[in-house]
């Protein structure tokens, strides 16, 4: 009997403990942030200034040269490098995240080549790189193993994540070495220059925008997003949200870690329940099973957006699908080797520097297909790395220094 | 009490086996550490400067903290993957709470730790009261706390204050004053194994359920303890990343894969994963030599894919090393595995535990090797 | 008259034998299995289309095959965690090495098989041969196949294997009565689960479930242990080899295909009621496991759980599951064993259940000492 009831107890506890999990708030947790009601929770990735920067962003004309988009910026505040001007090579220290997806694949063999160039132009003596495998604790210990042991001339970080690197960043300025920060930012404004495309939002917008174009109020959407808590994602589906829900368009989300299995099973599971109008990707990895979801279910192809990668552009070449391919710059991988050299020369380089970020539409599948032929499909179209040494062998082959 | 019945069949010879144990894994160690200089050496850096240790011993302490409970939750003959999340959830609750004002730092790492001794608990009791595997009822945690964060937290949060940052940021000497804090619970740790009766009682019932029942432990009460302890030093890692990052992260603890990690770790530093026997100074040991190949392989600037394929291969070897030198002294596999097993379903953890009990005599445990 | 009559008595008494079976712990999974297809029908009526069943019978193929695999690894006492990365490298393997050339296919596929098996072997050997846990030998190939992979692709794939490879799982017998069409993952499953079954009532099946529940008296039954374990580690393998190939056709190829496939396929075996540590369990419920916790993430996609909630969902049920099952045993084993002697237990459900039970070692032995142990 007293066993039984232990048991039963147990079943209890365990259920409260299920609940727990459920609910939106625990009293352990006391801070204004995690208490709010979940129609609060899908706005907190929403900030309409940066949403109204990043709009606007998207309509200016980038300075710089034209034919080299790494090196345009939009909107840039200068500042004045010419404290660090010094001649001969240098030691570049790169603190990398990771290259566990083939877009940041795609980019680290573009760097190489990059450092190749300015390598043979005595520029940069050696890049040492570290990387963190994905992992904030890792990213803190390289980059303080760099300001002990690394004998760097300059720092090139591309954060894991904002806030948690913050500290670390501010440790490498305060060596008095510069700093070039990319990608991801830190919530700090000491290092030289941030590096980094127009934004999630703005990914948001060209798609939401092209999505609500194509489709009529009422319509569904499906979401198909990596993972949750990664802020340069979330930003993208917090406008493209946003933009769904003022439009009246029927949005349901579902995070597929980029894996195709789960993104086909989604998709037919929502063809099993209904119509599906068009399919929304905060990231190109695993298009092509959205796609063949719908050939397989023997349904009209859905008006799409995915990514510029190349597995995304074929398909959509080959099954003529309303679609269109925004795009997160992978060029600008190029750009932090590039910087340093300005650093180094002593040149005004943009604070914060943005980098044109502009979606292929159905008028250029073909010419940026054209262009990459022969490429894998985990190669990303606007990776901008034709005229550095290697092209096309290094990213066809894809060698992972 | 039965203190004697107890000791004799799960604790046999316990002296020279440990010290066996703990005495492999640090030959390993300093094998690992030589050819690690060596290689540093070859690429013109020096393995035991400052920034290098400091590098490794960073490396060591938050896994170091949550291969010490899983340490006692594998000798209980349980496993705990639930540790990642309530890594993460333990880093979010006290950065919420600290909200950058060093006036809450007690009440949060206080908060912390209860709050993680209730997964623990809850883990225990669905492990010995609902009888349902550790491998499975710690994975459906680990998925409810998942599941809370993805829900409730949006990316990093909360603020830690400066003076609970330093515990992540300074050291002694190039000794991070996180290790020191790891060590002392490791001694805390190892100290409650060999001195307090509920650390016997783990061994007794990790090696032999059955057997530490007859002779009149309350089996359960030691594996609930394990559990909450394991939760507890899961969150001490949770901190400690709090104070290092300055923020909470629901993603910090999947990040480093400590579910796994710590697992091997564990059972790198001789611990054997059918519960029952090891140390928490061969995992420690363990967790030392994953640190130095991941500071190694970073200084040679490895390819971070054939990082993971040097992982596998040195995981495997050192156990295999190790294990070719213990096997002489092993139980039959499987004869018992515990308060898990007779989880899964009590049949057959009764039935192994019978077996074993009749087989407890040298005579077979030898053939068992052969 | 009197036939009817004995008929309809022993179709009673059939389903009530039924019935047992399935409130019985062994049975649970059956249970929770209709209750979710039920569910999943009650949301989405026609999902119980026979043409959208048998969809769903596809998707949960690969899963139901690796969960067919892992099941002869933990019965026989072990777990195999490289399964996921063996997945991921067959499809990254298919789809470099096929490329767009169909020719290629059958050696390719050869090849595939052959490192499966290789792959297995290694395990098994270190198992066997080096003493090393299989859960750490495992979770060292694991880390080891997957990092490999990677580096050889440069971390993705060329693309898509051809076409017609990817039919085998994408494709089926198309224009049949009443299902339409009937997709080669269904035919494959089937056969494959046809076979495990004769395969664990074969005398060698036997020793791989006695080897899990007492090694040593598996070993004084004559059984070469090495061997014997080292083929269920072939055999798991050998099945992730199989879901790969489906799974490259169903999907495509990513490098992501395969993560997490080897928690997904132990916690199918578990909540199938096969215990971890071995010894006891029955294959068609590993696999009926797996459909069971595909089942359930379908219901939760068309439940429209929020993203954020499933896992929590799916950790709550799973426990729930198996410690309906681990609690249901003891209550009713202690009732039992005071009364009679559990030989009748094994009779009552269906006798194809009878594999599930490891020959040598009788089950009194078990009962005995739970009455004894129970405190």
């Amino acid at each position: 009997m007293r066993r039984r009831f232990t048991v039963a107890s147990a079943m209890v506890g365990a259920f409260a403990l299920m609940t727990l999990a459920g609910c939106t708030t625990d009293p352990n947790v006391g801070s204004p942030t995690d208490e709010t009601a979940p129609a609060e929770e899908e706005v907190e990735w929403f900030d309409q200034e940066l949403f109204d920067k990043q709009d606007a962003e998207r309509g200016v004309a980038p300075e710089g040269p034209e034919d080299q988009p790494w090196l345009q910026y939009i909107n840039a505040e200068m500042v004045d490098t010419s404290a660090f001007a010094s001649e001969g090579a240098k030691k570049a220290c790169f603190a990398n995240a990771s290259i566990s997806n083939p877009w940041r694949q795609t980019g680290w063999i573009t760097m190489n080549q990059q450092l190749r160039v300015l390598q043979e132009a005595g520029v940069i003596s050696e890049m040492e790189t570290r990387d963190a495998q994905d992992s904030d604790d890792t990213q803190i210990a390289d980059i303080d193993y760099f300001i002990d042991e690394g004998n760097c001339d300059i720092f090139i970080i591309s954060p894991n994540s904002t806030a948690a690197m913050t500290p670390a960043v501010e440790r490498a300025c305060d060596t008095g070495k510069p700093v070039v920060v990319f990608d991801r930012g830190v919530q700090t404004d000491c290092p030289v220059t941030f590096i980094h495309p127009i934004g999630g939002f703005a990914w948001g917008i060209d798609t939401a925008e092209f999505l609500i174009d194509e489709l009529e109020e009422g319509d569904k959407v499906v979401a198909l997003r990596i993972l949750p808590g990664v802020d340069v994602l979330e930003q993208r589906w917090a406008a493209a949200e946003k933009l769904f829900d003022e439009a009246g368009i029927e949005a349901v989300d579902y995070f597929t870690g980029a894996d195709p299995t789960e993104i086909k099973k989604i998709i037919s599971d929502e063809l099993a329940k209904g119509d599906v109008q068009g399919v929304w990707m905060d990231a190109g990895d695993g298009a092509v099973a959205a796609i063949e979801a719908f050939e397989d279910a023997g349904v009209d192809y859905p008006v799409m957006t995915g990514e510029d990668e190349m597995s995304f552009l074929r398909k959509w070449k080959e099954t003529g699908l309303t679609g269109l391919a925004p795009v997160y710059s992978n060029f600008q991988w190029r750009t932090p080797l590039l910087a340093a050299q300005k650093i180094f020369a002593g040149e005004e380089i943009p604070k914060e520097w943005v980098l044109p970020q502009s979606p292929i539409t159905a008028g250029e599948v073909d010419q940026y297909l054209e262009a990459n032929d022969g490429m894998p499909d985990g190669h990303y179209a606007k990776f901008g790395g034709e005229d550095l040494p290697g092209y096309p062998q290094q990213w066809q082959d894809r060698i992972i220094p | 009490m039965s203190t004697g019945t107890l000791s004799e069949a799960p604790v046999r010879k316990p002296r020279r086996r440990r010290l066996d144990a703990s005495l492999i894994v640090g030959i390993a160690l300093v094998g690992v550490i030589i050819i690690g200089s060596v290689l540093v050496a070859s690429v013109g850096r020096n393995f035991f400067s400052a920034g290098n240790i400091r590098d490794i011993l960073t490396g060591m302490s938050v896994l170091g903290f949550v291969a010490i409970g899983q340490t006692l939750v594998i000798l209980c003959a349980s496993l705990d993957l639930s540790v990642p999340y309530v890594v993460s959830l333990s880093s979010l609750i006290a950065a919420d709470m600290m909200a950058g004002n060093p006036g809450n730092i007690p009440a949060a790492v206080l908060t912390v730790l209860v709050v993680a001794a209730l997964i623990g608990t809850a883990n225990g009791l669905i492990v010995t009261k609902l009888k349902v595997n550790g491998f499975i009822a710690t994975l459906g945690t680990g998925l409810i706390i998942k599941g809370y964060l993805d829900t409730n937290y949006k990316g990093t949060s909360g603020n830690v204050p400066w003076e609970f940052q330093l515990i992540g940021a300074t050291g002694v000497g190039p000794v991070p004053v996180s290790t020191l804090i790891m060590l002392g619970v490791a001694v805390l740790g190892a100290l409650f194994l060999a001195r307090t009766r509920t650390g016997s009682h783990m061994f007794a019932v990790g090696g032999n359920e059955q057997v530490a029942r007859l002779s009149g432990i309350r089996t359960a009460r030691p594996v609930i303890i394990a559990h909450v302890l394991c939760s507890m030093t899961a969150a001490l890692a949770g901190l400690l990343l709090a104070s290092r990052l300055g923020v909470g992260s629901p993603t910090v603890g999947s990040q480093g894969g400590y579910d796994l990690l710590s697992i091997a770790a564990v059972v790198l530093g001789g611990t054997l994963l059918l519960g029952g026997r090891g140390s928490i100074w061969g995992t420690i040991g363990g967790v030392a030599i994953f640190a130095v190949v991941d500071s190694v392989m970073s200084v040679m600037q490895v390819n971070p894919f054939l990082k993971d394929v040097v992982r596998g291969i040195v995981i495997v070897a050192a156990v295999a090393v190790y294990t070719a030198r213990i096997t002489e002294r092993r139980r039959p596999r499987f004869t018992s595995t515990g308060a898990s097993d007779a989880a899964g379903g009590g049949i057959a953890g009764g039935g192994r535990g019978a077996g074993s009990a009749g087989q407890g005599t040298p005579a077979v445990v030898q053939e068992e090797q052969a | 008259m009197s036939a009817v009559t004995s008929d309809s008595q022993h179709l009673r008494h059939r389903l009530a034998g039924f019935g047992r079976t399935l409130i019985s712990p062994r049975g649970a999974v059956f249970l929770l299995l209709i209750v979710l297809l039920i569910a999943i029908t009650v949301l989405n009526p026609s999902f119980a289309e026979p043409s959208q069943f048998v969809r769903f019978v596809q998707r949960v193929a690969p899963v139901a095959i690796v969960a067919i695999g892992q099941y002869f690894v933990i019965v026989g006492g072990e777990f195999d965690l490289s399964m996921g990365s063996v997945v991921t490298a067959q499809v990254v393997i298919a789809g470099n090495l096929i490329g767009q050339d169909e020719s290629k296919s059958i050696p390719v596929l050869l090849f595939m098989l052959a490192f499966g098996a290789f792959v297995g072997l290694v395990n098994g050997l270190i198992v066997s041969f080096l003493k090393v846990p299989s859960f750490i030998a495992t979770l060292g190939m694991m880390l080891a196949l997957l990092g490999a992979t990677l580096y050889w692709t440069g971390g993705a794939a060329t693309g898509n294997p051809a076409d017609g490879f990817r039919q085998i799982g994408r494709g089926g017998i198309r224009d049949l009565p009443v299902i339409g069409v009937l997709p080669w993952s269904v035919v494959i499953l089937v056969v494959l689960l046809v076979i495990a079954i004769w395969f664990a009532r074969r005398p060698f099946g036997r020793s791989i479930i006695a080897l899990g529940d007492n090694p040593t008296t598996a070993r004084y039954s004559g059984a070469r242990t090495w061997w014997v374990k080292t083929s269920t580690f072939v055999i798991s393998s050998l099945s992730a080899t199989v879901a790969g190939v489906l799974l490259v056709g169903y999907a495509g190829v990513h490098p992501s295909v395969g993560r997490g496939y080897e928690f997904t396929a132990i916690t199918a075996v578990v909540l199938g009621g096969v215990v971890l540590g071995g010894g006891r369990g029955w294959v068609v419920a590993a696999a009926a496991g797996a459909f069971a916790l595909e089942a359930l993430f379908t219901l939760l996609n068309f439940a429209g759980v929020p993203s954020t909630y499933r896992d929590a969902v799916q950790g709550a049920i799973i426990i729930l599951a198996v410690a309906y099952a681990a609690t249901t045993i003891r209550a009713r084993r202690r009732g039992r064993a005071l009364e009679t002697s559990p030989a009748p237990e094994a009779k009552e459900p269906d006798p194809s259940e009878d594999p599930a039970r490891p020959a040598p070692i009788p089950s009194t032995l078990r009962a005995d000492n739970e009455t004894k142990g129970g405190s």
